[in-house]
């Protein structure tokens, strides 16, 4: 295990790693002699150069950013709903409608693109079907401007004030950081959302087959309708696969590489290049692989960031003093509110929390 | 559980970054470059494929080869050609000979992949000269050119004739374009399309005197009066809405604009022709030079060349091999395949014979300016490609500016 480990992950990371520090030129083996030790130089370029290289990690990253913050919500947003949707109990079909939802999941990602460059052509059917709203859709995969530009534009704002188009970040203005994802990337971002939420349903769908009926009744005893049992009892209880759906949107969101290499090669005007293709690109096509690896690694730094941000933000909090005197009789101990590790038993917590003493004394 | 967790994502995270060289390493996943059938003597050849007929065609003038020669080859076709071919170059073990396209070509010659053989051909001189100086790299002519295209005006006759226009309306300078397009013109639909790019604007571009670069590139020459002028003039064109680019209209290029007879004329280059045949049979058109701007004709040309592994243990037959391939029949061949034009000019009568409606294509190459070969120089096209797309309603002046900014810092090597 740990050989294999050791050969496909560790000595391929220290590689690049290096690769990452030095100036090799892609001719035979990054560790023979006449390839020499640069130091930060690839990362400069990147961050500080001034030059292209810095403007295209700058435009990637927005690009990318924008992707993740739409994609990964909506996407976690989607498969909850759908997973709630195909596991009552009484809806009919339920096997037909969970293959249904999960099948552009196990489809390759390279087909969906093809369908999708065809669906979203400027003659395309999503087109047609806008025109007979009356609708004038754009050609969706020609078209670089920003969607939060293009909704400015709509109501007459169409420069940016001077403290936004004055101020670069990474060789781009706050304003063309701010410009939203392009059309063509939100055809990508619809994508994602359609092919990614099928897998994550399934996550829900488990995770919700593995909750206890018995909480659900005593709040129905208490009398909280649905929408209350599901924010208050259910939500709470998934927190685990929560965090397992929102890591994994997250990672998988910025790392899109095989839809912009099949569909449109980082066009239009750049607005679909991602830090993962501008890597691929950097190295395979402009022979420039100490920069290829340094992106590959800022990419790396962003995911585990994020990562981390997101770890804090979904961990378990002691319940605060407020919300804790609604349902606390006073002569409760302090220590049984104290904070959980685990995963399940935070859940469970959570959900002792929630629900009012009666009911736990039945549960327990 | 959130321990593991955070472990697992930090796992993934690594492989997220291990994965550029995990591809480099990968070796023959993407396809067969590595293996020689034939053994140690036997050649590999890959190329970068339009389609079945160029396969076959290669093919079937390797095969020939391996038979008068007695070396055995084996052609194969990449799915993507930079990609093998810098697995090859990082694995030391590369395909001897195969395509490199002129943006390439520079990197690969920069880190000794490259054999610089051009001078040891024996058809050395019969090369158009302007082919031989896009792959002189450093001082060294690298490889020999395999064919190439320049860029033609391409008329719709219908749509030509229905505007009242006859044969001697054909422009040949700006401002009999600039009247053409406009009667051209109908209904919303415009005269002229060609795609937002520098590989197609930049032919007016040439027609005012401008270039990227200076001749030997060492000096940026992007923000130039005659650059401007150029842009200018596509702005106005484009201002006047009788012309359009090809992303207006949503095409792909402007051969699918054409062929839809989305615009009476296009600009695109001789491999039009194989489309339109291919996907758009009804089409009557007809080819012209493009029209002479203020510092006379121009056109831009592409070129890909046959590349010599400096690792390749039979560079001697690899040599012969180019030599049988770039030959005047072998060309001639490959033309009638699948399209291009010879890059030999012992060829060129023999082939405007046989294609006489596309003879200004081949007469094109007097005036012809070569993309630029300069390390970087891509990356900078690239970007100002990205800035083309909103000529009509940007500032050519800028976008000059920010180009010539970058390549001066490509030129300075940073």
């Amino acid at each position: 295990m740990l050989i294999i480990l050791g050969l496909f992950l560790v000595v391929p990371v220290l590689m690049a790693l290096w690769v990452s520090f030095s100036d090799w030129t892609g001719r035979g083996s990054p560790f023979a002699s006449s390839v020499s030790f640069i130091g930060l130089d690839n990362y400069e370029q990147l961050f500080v150069g001034g030059g292209l290289p810095q403007r295209d990690l700058g435009i990637a990253l927005r690009n990318n950013a924008w992707y993740v913050l739409l994609v990964v919500p909506i996407q976690t947003v989607v498969s909850l709903f759908l997973a709630v949707l195909v596991n009552r109990r009484i809806l009919r079909g339920r096997g037909f409608f969970r293959t249904a939802f999960y099948f552009p999941s196990v489809t390759s990602s390279v087909a969906i693109t093809v369908v999708w460059l065809f669906l979203f052509g400027a003659s395309g059917a999503v087109n047609k079907v806008l025109s007979w709203l009356g609708i004038n859709g754009p050609s969706w995969f020609q078209d670089p401007s920003g969607v939060v530009h293009n909704a400015l534009g709509a109501i007459g704002i169409t420069e940016g004030p001077s403290f936004l188009t004055d101020t670069p970040v990474l060789g781009l203005s706050l304003w063309e950081w701010l410009g939203g994802p392009s059309v063509a990337m939100s055809a990508f971002i619809l994508m994602a959302v359609f092919t990614t939420s099928g897998t994550f349903m399934l996550l829900f769908i488990a995770a919700l087959q593995n909750l206890s009926g018995e909480t659900q009744e005593a709040a129905m005893m208490d009398g909280a309708n649905g929408w209350q049992r599901f924010w208050r009892i259910t939500l709470p209880q998934l927190r685990p696969t929560l965090f397992t759906v929102l890591t994994l949107g997250l990672i998988g969101a910025w790392q899109v590489f095989d839809q912009i290499y099949t569909g449109t090669q980082g066009g239009p005007g750049k607005t679909t290049v991602t830090p993962a293709y501008l890597s691929y690109t950097a190295a395979f096509e402009s022979q420039e692989w100490g920069r290829g690896a340094a992106i590959a690694f800022v990419l790396f730094v962003i995911i585990v960031a994020f990562t981390v941000l997101q770890q804090w933000i979904l961990r378990d909090r002691a319940v605060s003093r407020r919300r804790r005197r609604v349902y606390e009789p006073t002569d409760r101990p302090q220590s049984e509110r104290s904070v959980r590790s685990t995963g399940q038993q935070a859940a469970r917590s959570t959900s002792q929390q929630t629900v009012p003493p009666t009911s736990k004394e039945g549960d327990s | 559980m959130q321990r593991s967790t955070s472990r697992w994502i930090a796992a993934a995270g690594i492989m997220t970054a291990g994965a550029l060289v995990l591809t480099a390493c990968g070796g023959s996943q993407f396809g067969g470059e590595e293996s020689t059938p034939g053994g140690d003597s036997g050649l590999s050849v890959l190329i970068g494929s339009s389609g079945e007929a160029e396969t076959t065609a290669v093919q079937d003038a390797v095969a020939a080869w391996s038979k008068e020669s007695g070396t055995g080859a084996n052609v194969s076709a990449a799915s993507d050609l930079n990609q093998q071919l810098s697995q090859g170059f990082a694995a030391g073990k590369p395909a001897d000979v195969f395509y490199v396209s002129l943006d390439s070509l520079a990197g690969f010659a920069a880190n000794g992949s490259l054999y610089a053989y051009g001078d040891q051909l024996s058809n050395r001189d019969d090369f158009y000269p302007s082919l031989v100086e896009a792959f002189t790299y450093d001082g060294k002519f690298y490889c020999a050119p395999k064919d190439f295209s320049t860029l033609g005006l391409v008329i719709n006759d219908a749509l030509w004739a229905e505007a009242g226009l006859t044969e001697t309306d054909i422009p040949t300078t700006w401002d009999e374009l600039t009247a053409v397009t406009a009667t051209l013109a109908n209904n919303g639909r415009p005269g002229l399309v060609l795609s937002p790019e520098y590989a197609r604007v930049g032919a007016f571009m040439v027609q005012a005197g401008g270039t990227l670069l200076n001749a030997d590139q060492t000096e940026a020459t992007v923000d130039t009066p005659e650059n401007a002028a150029g842009l200018d003039y596509v702005k106005s064109l484009l201002d006047s809405g009788s012309a359009q680019f090809t992303t207006d209209l949503g095409s792909g290029w402007g051969g699918e604009a054409f062929g839809k007879e989305q615009a009476a004329m296009t600009i695109e280059g001789n491999w039009i022709t194989g489309a339109l045949s291919a996907d758009y049979p009804d089409i009557e058109y007809t080819i012209a030079e493009l029209p002479a701007g203020p510092a006379g004709p121009g056109t831009l040309q592409f070129t890909n060349c046959w590349g010599i592994a400096e690792d390749s243990p039979n560079k001697e037959a690899a040599l012969d091999l180019v030599e049988f391939l770039t030959s005047t029949d072998s060309q001639l061949e490959f033309s009638d395949a699948f399209g291009v034009m010879p890059s030999v000019q012992s060829a060129a009568e023999d082939w405007k014979n046989a294609n006489p409606a596309l003879v200004p294509f081949l007469n094109s190459v007097d005036f012809a300016a070569s993309m630029p070969s300069l390390r970087g120089a891509s990356d900078v096209i690239s970007d100002l490609n990205s800035q083309l797309e909103s000529l009509a309603t940007g500032n050519p002046a800028a976008m000059l500016a920010s180009a010539q900014r970058n390549m001066e810092a490509v030129v300075s090597g940073r």
